[in-house]
C-alpha cells in the first residue's frame, strides 16, 4: 500500500496534465497529473470538485423530513439515502419494522440496485469494456453501444426500467419518492401493483444473467489484462447477514484484510465511529475514512460489489451464488482483488436483485396493511445499508424538541476515495509513466475510476473544515487575489 | 328573480350580503386565492384573488356582488399578475417544495401549478426565518408563511385563544406568538386547535405526520387546485 504518488516532492518544475471533467461517472471529478521533462509520473490525485452541504443545513430540520430531504444528495441512488436515513429513524421512533415493511422497504433497494448497476454497466462502463480503452472516442460512448450492439443497449433500458418500476410503486415516484417513513412505509402493494411487475420478471432475470454472461466473457478473454489493470490489493468492508450471506438493507460490519484475515466481523453499526474515522486532506473535498485499528496508513478499505462479493459468505439466491463460485474460484482466486472485476461482481450483484425481486413478489407481506411501528423514543439515530456503490452511513441527532442538531453521513464513494487514488496511480505507472500522453491513454486513468462506479455528487456532501481555495481572475485570467482555507478551518492568502 | 353577475361571459346567481368569492363558490368557478377560506370572515390581502369588476380591479374575497356586475375572472392579463403575485410569495419566503412534506397538499404550491408558473422569475430573498419546534405536538417553520393570518383569524375567532399575530410591517411583517417568550411551547395553543389545521402551506405542521401520505393519495396529485375546490373539497389541510 503505497501513498508515493499522492504529493510530489519538488512540484514547482513539473508540467500539470488535467482530466477534467471526468466523464462517464456520477456527479464531478477531475484527475491531475505532475510530470517531469521525461513524462515521468510524480503525482496524481483524483479530485472531487463539488460542494455540498447536507451535513449543515438540515440542521434545525424535523426529523420526519430528513429521509426525504438527504435523498436529494443524489439522483441516481437516492433511494439508499431514503433507506438508511429511514433505518436511522426508526431507532430515533423506537421500531421494530413489521414484516410488511421490511420487504417493501427491501423490494425498494433490490429495485434501485438493479437499476443503478444496470445504468453503470450498460450506459456508462460498456463503451470501455465492448470496444477497448483507447478506442475511437467518438464512438467510445452508449450511442456508438446502441449503434453496434442494438440488443445489448435494448436490455440496459429495459433492466433500467424495470428497477425504477420498482421504485415507483413502492416509493410514488421514480426518482425521490416517499415510501419509507420513521418506522415503516406509507404504502404497500396492491395486486395489481404485484402482478404488474411479476409479468416480467421471468425476462429481467434472463437479462441480467445475460449480463453476468457478458462480462464473465469480456474478462476471461484476456484474463491476464483485467486482473492486472490498476491492481492493488487491499481490505474490504461491507454488512452480512448474521448467517454470513450477502445482505444489501441490513446486517453487521465486516472487515477484511488484504489476506482475506478477518479485521472484524458482525460488529452492531450502532457504534461504528468505534472502527472508522475520517480524515481530511487538503487537496479535496472528500474525505478519507480509515479502519482505526490499523491506523490511517494502513487502514484504507474498498466497498462496493467488490467488496460485498469477497465478503460474503454465500448468496442466498441460487443463480447469483453460483456465479460467485464461479468468480471466487476464477484463476485461482485472482481476480478477487482486481479493479475491473467490479464490474464482473456489479453483474452478480444484478442478478442477486433480479432473483431477489421474485423471491420478495410471491410474499403476501407485500400486500399487507401492518405498515408502521413505534416504541420508545430515542435522540440518536444511525443507519447502515448496502447502497449500490457500497456501505453508506447516516447518522443523526435530535433533540427534545424532534430537530436535527447533528448529522454525520459516510457515503460509499468516499469509503472508496483512497482506493480510487491508489487505482489511479496505479494505472500512472502501469500505462501512462515516461509516455507521449494521448486521450487513449488518458482514458485510462478514467476507466479505473469508472470500475467503482463512482458517485461524486453524493460524496462531497459536508461542509464547515473542508479545505477551500478562492481564486479572483482578472479578463486575461491573471491571478488577482486567492485565498484559502485549509483542513483545521484556518483561512490565509 | 334571484339577482346575477356576469364572470366570464356566464351569468350566476348571488344572494345580497355575498361576495364575488361566495357566488364564484357557490357556481363552482375557481377564482384563485390564498388568504381566503369560506370558514372565516374574509381578509383580502394576498390579491391573488383579484378580478376586474366593471373594469376596476377589486379582491373577488372582499368585493360585495352586484346586480348585473360584469367580471372578468380568467384573462391572461390578470393570470400574468397572479403568477407574479405567486412568484413573489415563493421568493420572499424559503419554500422548498421538494423536501416540504406538505407539497402535493399544499395550496401555494397548487396554485402555482395552476397558474403555470414554471420558474421563480424574480431572485431569491433567501430571509433567515425563525423556525419554533418547541411544542410538543406543532412545528411552526416560518420559511414557509405567506401571512395569509388564517391562523390568526381561526386562532382568534374559532379557538378564542388570539394564538397568533402579525408583527412589523411591509417585507418585515412576520407571525408572531402570544407568549411571554414568543415561543410556541410557551403559548396556549394546542394541536387539536383550528388554527393547527387550517394553513396552507407547510408553516404549521403536525409533528410525527411527515410524509405518511403516499405520493398518488394527496389532495392535488390527481386533480388541479381549481378542480379540487370546484368540486367542494377544501384543498391544503390536514385531514
Amino acid at each position: 500500500m503505497t501513498f508515493e504518488l499522492e504529493t510530489a516532492a519538488n512540484p514547482e518544475n513539473l508540467k500539470r496534465v488535467v482530466i477534467e471533467p471526468v466523464t462517464r461517472v456520477e456527479g464531478h471529478g477531475k484527475v491531475t497529473l505532475l510530470l517531469d521533462e521525461d513524462n515521468r509520473i510524480h503525482q496524481a490525485r483524483f479530485h472531487i470538485v463539488e460542494f455540498r452541504g447536507f451535513e449543515k443545513f438540515i440542521q434545525g430540520r424535523p426529523y420526519t423530513e430528513v429521509p426525504v430531504l438527504v435523498q436529494r444528495l443524489c439522483g441516481i441512488c437516492p433511494v439508499s439515502h431514503h433507506l438508511a436515513a429511514s433505518k436511522a429513524m426508526d431507532m430515533i421512533v423506537g421500531s421494530t419494522l413489521t414484516p410488511s415493511a421490511d420487504k417493501l422497504r427491501r423490494l425498494m433497494h433490490f429495485g434501485q440496485i438493479l437499476q443503478s448497476h444496470a445504468l453503470h454497466f450498460f450506459y456508462l462502463a460498456s463503451p470501455d469494456l465492448l470496444f477497448g480503452f483507447d478506442s475511437d472516442v467518438a464512438t467510445r460512448n452508449v450511442v456508438g453501444v446502441a449503434a453496434a450492439y442494438p440488443e445489448i443497449a435494448r436490455q440496459g433500458v429495459a433492466l433500467r426500467k424495470y428497477g425504477q418500476e420498482v421504485i415507483r410503486l413502492t416509493a410514488g415516484k421514480r426518482i425521490h419518492g416517499t415510501g419509507a417513513i420513521p418506522g415503516g412505509v406509507n404504502k404497500n402493494l396492491s395486486v395489481a401493483e404485484r402482478d404488474f411487475l411479476l409479468k416480467d420478471i421471468g425476462q429481467i432475470i434472463a437479462w441480467s444473467q445475460g449480463a453476468v454472461d457478458l462480462i464473465k466473457k469480456v474478462y476471461c478473454e484476456r484474463p491476464e489484462f483485467h486482473n492486472g489493470f490498476g491492481y492493488f490489493r487491499s481490505s474490504f468492508m461491507s454488512l452480512v447477514r448474521p448467517d454470513g450471506a450477502l445482505d444489501f438493507y441490513h446486517g453487521g460490519l465486516r472487515a477484511r484484510d488484504e489476506h482475506e484475515q478477518d479485521i472484524f466481523d458482525h460488529l452492531d453499526y450502532g457504534h461504528y465511529w468505534d472502527y472508522v474515522h475520517e480524515e481530511v486532506k487538503p487537496w479535496s473535498y472528500m474525505k478519507f475514512p480509515f479502519i482505526r485499528s490499523r491506523g490511517r496508513e494502513e487502514g484504507w478499505y474498498r466497498v462496493g460489489p467488490l467488496a460485498r462479493v469477497n465478503n460474503c459468505d454465500f448468496i442466498p439466491t441460487p443463480l447469483a451464488e453460483a456465479e460467485r463460485k464461479i468468480f471466487k474460484a476464477f484463476d485461482s482466486g485472482s481476480a478477487t482483488q482486481a479493479t475491473l472485476a467490479y464490474h464482473w461482481t456489479r453483474m452478480i450483484e444484478m442478478l442477486h436483485c433480479a432473483e431477489g425481486i421474485q423471491e420478495l413478489l410471491h410474499d403476501d407481506d407485500l400486500l399487507g396493511d401492518d405498515l408502521v411501528s413505534k416504541g420508545e423514543r430515542a435522540l440518536r439515530g444511525v443507519g447502515v445499508i448496502e447502497a449500490p456503490r457500497g456501505l453508506l452511513i447516516h447518522h443523526y441527532r435530535i433533540n427534545e424538541d424532534e430537530q436535527i442538531v447533528r448529522a454525520n453521513l459516510i457515503v460509499s464513494t468516499t469509503h472508496n476515495n483512497q482506493a480510487m487514488n491508489e487505482a489511479v496511480r496505479q494505472v500512472a505507472l502501469q500505462y501512462l509513466d515516461g509516455k507521449q500522453l494521448t486521450e487513449g491513454l488518458l482514458n485510462h486513468i478514467e476507466v479505473a475510476i469508472r470500475a467503482f462506479d463512482p458517485c461524486l455528487s453524493c460524496a462531497t456532501h459536508a461542509v464547515g473544515k473542508m479545505p477551500l481555495e478562492v481564486e479572483l481572475l482578472d479578463a486575461e485570467g491573471k491571478e488577482i487575489d486567492r485565498l484559502v482555507r485549509n483542513a483545521s478551518g484556518a483561512c490565509g492568502a | 328573480m334571484s339577482k346575477t353577475i356576469t364572470i366570464d361571459g356566464n351569468e350566476i346567481p348571488f344572494a345580497e350580503g355575498q361576495t364575488i368569492m361566495d357566488a364564484a363558490m357557490a357556481a363552482k368557478i375557481y377564482i384563485p386565492h390564498l388568504c381566503h377560506n369560506p370558514e372565516f370572515k374574509p381578509h383580502g390581502s394576498c390579491k391573488l384573488c383579484t378580478v376586474r369588476a366593471n373594469g376596476r380591479a377589486v379582491s373577488a374575497c372582499t368585493m360585495p356582488a352586484g346586480e348585473g356586475m360584469v367580471i372578468e375572472n380568467k384573462t391572461g392579463e390578470l393570470d400574468d399578475e397572479r403568477r407574479a403575485i405567486v412568484q413573489m410569495l415563493f421568493v420572499e419566503g424559503n419554500h422548498l417544495c421538494p423536501t416540504c412534506e406538505k407539497s402535493g397538499n399544499c395550496q401555494l404550491q397548487a396554485v402555482a401549478y395552476c397558474l403555470d408558473m414554471m420558474s421563480p422569475h424574480y431572485n431569491h430573498f433567501y430571509p433567515p426565518r425563525e423556525v419554533d419546534a418547541s411544542h410538543p405536538d406543532v412545528f411552526l417553520d416560518r420559511n414557509r408563511c405567506i401571512l395569509c393570518e388564517l391562523c390568526v383569524r381561526a386562532s382568534r375567532d374559532v379557538d378564542g385563544k388570539n394564538v397568533f399575530g402579525l408583527s412589523g410591517r411591509g417585507i418585515g411583517s412576520r407571525l408572531v406568538v402570544n407568549s411571554a417568550s414568543g415561543r410556541l411551547g410557551d403559548s396556549t395553543f394546542a394541536v387539536t386547535d383550528r388554527a393547527a389545521q387550517v394553513c396552507p402551506t407547510g408553516a404549521i405542521l403536525i409533528k410525527r405526520q411527515g410524509f405518511s401520505v403516499p405520493i398518488g393519495s394527496r389532495i392535488y396529485d390527481h386533480k388541479p387546485i381549481c378542480q379540487v375546490e370546484t368540486e367542494g373539497k377544501s384543498g391544503g389541510e390536514h385531514e
